[in-house]
């Protein structure tokens, strides 16, 4: 079952400023929630989201339930060379998630 | 400021689960301005932060709270010398006030950040971008939220 | 005399939208929810999608290649019933059906509609279809629930005015499933029809009745030629 999506340009331009979007399918259950019977529905929440680029960190972030359910983090990132960019979700409850996409870079 | 919904929801469901707890205090828009200003604190500890080179880009009349597309861009040439280093969104009136921090740094080549929020309810949110000379500068947008006219609870 | 009266009381009632007014919940929501339909990337539904794509390689690729234009043509009537795209994906999938509303059936329903976005939506008011569509126009004309409100009261007569702060729109399933922000998911023209019946404090019938099959059905009817949009994202 789709989890994640990323969406990277195949290739690129060196020194171009290249847009990664990512989408995330998670519940995001903020934990202020009470069922009918006022009952608080506990949170569980993606907590953090990593980008790296060739095994270096190029972006991330701290998620809190403010976040909308599933996801999406769109950023920039600097296509410097050919390789892998690679990203992780983890979050509540053991979640982890990663995927990765490949670009070349002229 | 505590819809009629809100206290109503609290009221019952504190009495159905008799635990007072639930029920929302009297002087709530107090406590979560409190809890916005530690937050921001805590981001930033002491330094000044100074409304400009941040924009926010998020709709005034928003069609539902549940999920607010917003955009965030900041005026910076993202060098290794003058750079973004962190973008971190609040909300003036949900429960909890941080949204997202984000980490970037020169590799971004551009500072811009796209995500979508919850937003309880109609109020401020605000953007506070950290920059590589330690600087702090922020932009803050007020949204109006209204609640839909179908629900799938029904009650209250 | 009391035919004619009732005739003309029908007809004060029923100010049914002109074809050439008619225009899609799209259009009735603030640019940045639209952009979230609009960019297939991005949209949530997407995560559905995919899963029914995934699901479609396993379950129907063996008998169908592809389903263009098959959702644009649904509701429709099948040996003495009306039955809808996910009823008809159900039947196809022969003794293991998903349930209404479970993950798998709306993201099948989802990539089998999406095959059919831009198309005009073919509906046809003939002598098999008379019967499930009047049926269905008598569901959106009668008041129901304890607030005793018709779907036309709302959806033909007011819409573009405001209730509750959300701005009516005129009730065309032009897209669904559809990625709902008030439900943070993906979900089907049923579930919708649930929360206006809940909205109007009437019981709603329950998944799969033949009366959410007809309404919609004639909703279609009523949105013939307008174009499907499927996945949407609305309010």
């Amino acid at each position: 079952m789709a989890r994640v999506v990323v969406n990277v340009p195949a290739d690129a331009k060196r020194g171009e400023v290249i847009e990664i979007r990512t989408l995330a399918g998670h519940v995001m259950e903020s934990g202020f929630r009470r069922t009918e019977r006022g009952v608080l529905i506990p949170r569980d929440i993606i907590t953090r989201f990593v980008c790296t680029y060739n095994g270096v960190e190029i972006f991330s972030a701290e998620l809190y339930p403010a976040m909308a359910a599933n996801p999406l983090i769109s950023f920039t990132t600097v296509a410097t060379e050919s390789g892998a960019l690679e990203f992780k979700w983890t979050g509540d409850n053991g979640y982890a998630v990663t995927e990765s996409a490949k670009i070349s870079v002229a | 400021m505590t819809t009629r919904r809100e206290f109503l929801v609290a009221s019952l469901s504190s009495m159905a689960a008799g635990n007072a707890i639930a029920q929302l205090p009297p002087n709530i828009a107090a406590l979560r301005q409190a809890a916005l200003e530690e937050a921001i604190r805590k981001v930033v500890g002491d330094a000044q932060v100074r409304p400009g080179k941040v924009k926010l880009d998020l709709p005034p009349l928003i069609d539902n709270g549940n999920t607010v597309p917003l955009s965030v861009t900041v005026d910076s040439p993202m060098t290794e010398a003058d750079h973004v280093k962190a973008i971190h969104l609040f909300t003036e009136k949900n429960p909890q006030p941080f949204v997202m921090s984000a980490h970037l740094g020169p590799r971004a080549g551009r500072a811009r950040l796209s995500t979508r929020a919850r937003i309880a309810d109609t109020g401020k949110v605000i953007a506070i971008a950290q920059l590589s000379d330690g600087s702090y500068w922020s932009d803050t947008v007020s949204v109006v939220v209204t609640l839909s006219a179908c629900l799938e609870d029904g009650l209250i | 005399m009391r035919f004619f009266l009732a005739v003309f009381a029908f007809l004060l009632l029923t100010a049914e939208i002109p074809l050439a007014e008619r225009r899609s919940g799209y259009e009735f929501m603030g640019r940045e929810t639209r952009a979230m339909q609009d960019d297939d990337t991005t949209n949530p539904a997407l995560l559905w999608v995919l899963d029914g794509e995934a699901l479609f390689k396993t379950n129907c690729s063996g008998c169908h290649v592809d389903l263009k234009g098959v959702a644009a043509r649904f509701p429709k009537v099948k040996e003495g019933r009306a039955v809808s795209l996910d009823q008809q994906i159900n039947a196809c999938l022969k003794g293991k059906p998903f349930p209404y509303e479970s993950r798998e059936l709306l993201a099948l329903t989802a990539y089998v509609a999406k095959q059919s976005r831009g198309m005009p939506i073919q509906s046809e008011w003939n002598e098999a279809t008379k019967p499930f569509l009047e049926r269905g126009r008598a569901i959106f004309n009668r008041r129901q629930g304890q607030l005793n409100l018709a779907c036309a009261q709302c959806h033909d007569d007011n819409w573009g005015k405001q209730l509750s702060g959300s701005v009516i729109p005129q009730a065309h399933p032009t897209g669904y499933p559809i990625y709902r922000l008030e439900w943070q998911g993906m979900g089907s023209v049923q579930r919708r029809f649930r929360n206006c019946l809940i909205g109007v404090r009437a019981e709603p019938y329950a998944y799969g009745a033949p009366e959410y099959v007809e309404l919609e059905m004639f909703l279609m009817w009523r949105a013939r030629g307008m174009k499907l949009e499927t996945p949407a994202v609305r309010p």
